[in-house]
């Protein structure tokens, strides 16, 4: 675990840490020889206190699209604080390798990280407490935003990219077939009735076994939060009122077939996405890119709206997909991390810059109104609006909490509900499975349930 | 000392190869495998790497989806192994017959798909197979027959197989093919003096000359079965049909890099490893009196 001393360290406050961390570590030997080949868990909680102007090598793990362009400009600026991209892999594969490489002591200084993904690196001891930073820079996030990133009153990452969920829907097929823009879900259930009268061939929308960041979003618009923590006690509502409303519902109308029941993001869904077998899409802000990867052919037809509402009275949506930056506990270069950090994720700049060249959706309030914003997404030119709607639907996101087995519920719910779809059971008693799978994982791991 | 020192320096290479890429990497999946990752502390709460002894072993033999995989996995290997076999046996019987043309483009064409490798060839067949896409359903519904669902759960295990075939038939052609060409020539002089007709030769002069490489095939062919891994994983995110654990190697997998459980997957690594090790120590015992008798 030993690591070359850097210029920073030779800084006097740091110094002296340093030489007490090293006392410490003396008395305790003994004691920590014996467990030598555990984690080492160790966290430091104490807050920065380094140079964040000291010089430092920064490594930055991400799977942002051309993130190198905003990334020179930070090192056009700073030159003696070169942060340097690599590209390791994407999502949950990229905090799997993060994990493996904290526990042979060369994770890297700056990690990309899905929101649902920091709690396990929390609980592994890699996302250092950036709650000393949160003071600086909350202002700059609306509250939903910033729920994601706090648990139990502290801050692990600095949100980067929001997924505030809206759907998508063919605005020429809506025409052609005189039906209406669903404004509740109840509606959508009731215009899903009339697709497959009008035209039998076609579905409304479907529901995927494959997408459980999608069906999270759906229950958090319903009011679900899965996850509380309260003093170290987990409190898992996964079947709570709220998410099997969803559920039932959905599960009702793909088990009567008014609503198909095939995955997202397969060949087949590609295309029913674009010969209009599916006619609308509950989907997220970075929906339309999706769109023009997955249906060039149906540039301009789609119209984006407003998620449909469980009470048309008080509007909510939620959240699917977005991530944050955080930074390893064992940073040696903390102070001048938090600084790219809170520059990358706040700075007018840099946000201008990740949306052009990385078409994110920054999750920073001023960034959703940046002068890149004011153009529509390429597939959607009849919606010039289309990221003035998108700032005003975000404003409506509730905000989730995640646990530290997300991972593991994520893989339960594909495969509990392709089981589901495919026997055409109770969406209810789904949800009750994923319950108790969730539940039951987090207490193999020793985490305190409250039952 | 020099002269009793020289077999060791000799055997020194392999033996310290074999070690650091064998037997070290062994030994430490064992020692992952009695260990797990355990929660302590206030708050969010760290995880620490404690001794666990056998729970990883006793919650994999009792996980359901872990089972499930495992006789999933072997009627794959009940429909594959004598299904590859006969087809290569009978393509490798049929082009030796002599006056049959076209044996080189034939040849070739039965082998080439051993070259797709696994993955792009679960893709070529996934996009047969999905039903929004599949031109095999486009085709009966043109010609009013029963539109088969090839990724239903009934049928998906054949159609997973069905890939494994048409990947593997090529080559345990070649193998056999192969064996049968080194027959000396004068035995079908003398089957042939002796009236025999082509179908004989071939069944009894031919496949009892070729049963040990036949044999030789089969044992890697289950070996491959234990591995397989390739055709449903690709094909999983195309299909409700397909779980997260529906071989045992993708239950490893998802345990592994999914849930970041990697001492239950390493757990369930020796028991798939043990099992390979029996299964195939097994076959080759039975297989090898009959196959082998005469050299003894």
């Amino acid at each position: 675990m030993s690591r070359t001393v850097e210029p920073a360290a030779m800084e006097p406050a740091l110094a002296r840490r340093t030489f007490l961390k090293g006392l410490a570590t003396a008395v305790t030997a003994p004691a920590l020889l014996a467990a030598c080949s555990s984690d080492d868990t160790s966290s430091d909680k104490t807050p920065a206190k380094g140079d964040p102007n000291a010089p430092a090598d920064l490594s930055f793990w991400t799977w942002t699209t051309n993130i190198e362009k905003v990334v020179d400009i930070w090192n056009q600026k700073n030159p003696t604080q070169k942060v340097t991209v690599s590209r390791q892999a994407q999502g949950e594969d990229e905090i799997t390798k993060v994990i493996t490489a904290h526990r042979a002591g060369n994770a890297p200084d700056l990690i990309h990280a899905e929101y649902q993904a920091l709690p396990v690196l929390i609980t592994n001891g890699v996302a250092a407490d950036l709650s000393s930073l949160a003071a600086e820079v909350k202002s700059a996030f609306t509250d939903g935003t910033w729920k994601l990133v706090s648990f139990g009153g502290k801050t692990y990452g600095i949100p980067q990219d929001v997924g505030p969920m809206m759907m998508y829907y063919r605005e020429d097929l809506f025409t052609q077939y005189g039906l209406q823009v669903p404004k509740t879900w109840d509606d959508f259930a009731a215009t899903a009735r009339q697709v497959r009268q009008k035209a039998p061939n076609q579905y409304l929308a479907t529901f995927s076994s494959g997408d459980p960041g999608w069906f999270a979003g759906l229950a958090e618009q319903a009011g679900a939060n899965w996850w509380v923590n309260d003093g170290g006690t987990w409190t898992v509502s996964i079947n709570d009122a709220s998410t099997k409303k969803v559920a039932q519902f959905w599960g009702d109308l793909v088990n009567q077939g008014i609503l198909s029941g095939k995955p997202m993001y397969t060949p087949e869904w590609n295309k029913a996405m674009s010969d209009g077998t599916l006619l609308a899409w509950p989907s997220a802000v970075w929906g339309a890119g999706v769109l023009e990867g997955v249906a060039p052919s149906t540039k301009g037809k789609w119209k984006m709206v407003p998620m449909p509402q469980w009470d048309a009275g008080t509007p909510a949506t939620g959240y699917w997909g977005g991530s944050a930056t955080a930074i390893w506990a064992k940073s040696p270069h903390r102070a001048p991390a938090e600084k790219f950090v809170k520059w990358l994720n706040t700075d007018p700049e840099a946000l201008d810059g990740m949306i052009s060249a990385g078409g994110i959706y920054p999750a920073a309030t001023a960034g959703q109104s940046a002068p890149s914003l004011s153009k529509a997404p390429n597939m959607m030119p009849n919606q010039p609006a289309f990221f003035a709607d998108a700032a005003e639907i975000s404003k409506t996101a509730r905000g989730f909490s995640w646990a530290p087995n997300v991972n593991v519920t994520y893989s339960n719910y594909s495969d509990i509900f392709a089981k589901a779809i495919q026997s055409k059971s109770d969406f209810g008693a789904a949800v009750d499975q994923l319950q108790t799978a969730s539940v039951a994982d987090l207490k193999k791991q020793g985490f305190q349930v409250k039952s | 000392m020099r002269r009793t020192s020289a077999p060791y320096v000799f055997v020194a290479p392999a033996v310290i190869l074999l070690a650091i890429f064998l037997l070290v990497p062994i030994g430490y999946t064992v020692w992952l495998s009695l260990r797990a990752s355990r929660v302590t502390g206030d708050g969010l709460g760290l995880r620490h790497e404690v001794f666990v002894a056998f729970d990883n072993y006793k919650s994999v033999l009792t996980a359901p989806d872990y089972v499930h995989g495992l006789l999933r996995m072997l009627g794959y290997g009940a429909i594959v192994v004598p299904v590859m076999l006969g087809l290569a046996l009978s393509f490798a019987l049929l082009l030796d017959v002599p006056r049959v043309r076209l044996t080189r483009f034939s040849r070739i064409s039965i082998f080439l798909p051993y070259a797709v490798p696994g993955v792009i060839a679960s893709l070529l067949w996934g996009f047969l197979y999905l039903p929004g896409v599949s031109p095999i359903r486009d085709a009966a519904s043109a010609l009013s027959l029963p539109v088969p669902d090839l990724l239903s759960p009934n049928t998906v295990l054949f159609s997973v197989a069905n890939i494994g075939i048409w990947g593997g038939v090529g080559f345990n052609m070649i193998v056999l093919y192969t064996a049968v060409r080194g027959i000396p020539q004068e035995l079908y002089d003398a089957a042939r003096v002796d009236g025999a007709s082509e179908v004989q030769i071939a069944l009894r002069v031919k496949l009892p000359l070729i049963t040990p490489a036949l044999v030789m095939a089969g044992v890697f062919a289950i070996i491959a079965t234990l591995q397989v891994y390739n055709e449903p994983a690709t094909l999983a995110p195309l299909s409700d049909s397909i779980s997260s654990s529906w071989v045992p190697l993708m239950a490893i997998y998802r345990d592994a890099f999914v849930n970041n459980d990697i001492y239950s997957a390493a757990a369930a690594s020796v028991v798939l490893a043990l099992g390979t090790l029996v299964v195939s120590a097994a076959a080759l015992r039975v297989l090898q009196k009959r196959a082998f008798g005469l050299d003894r």
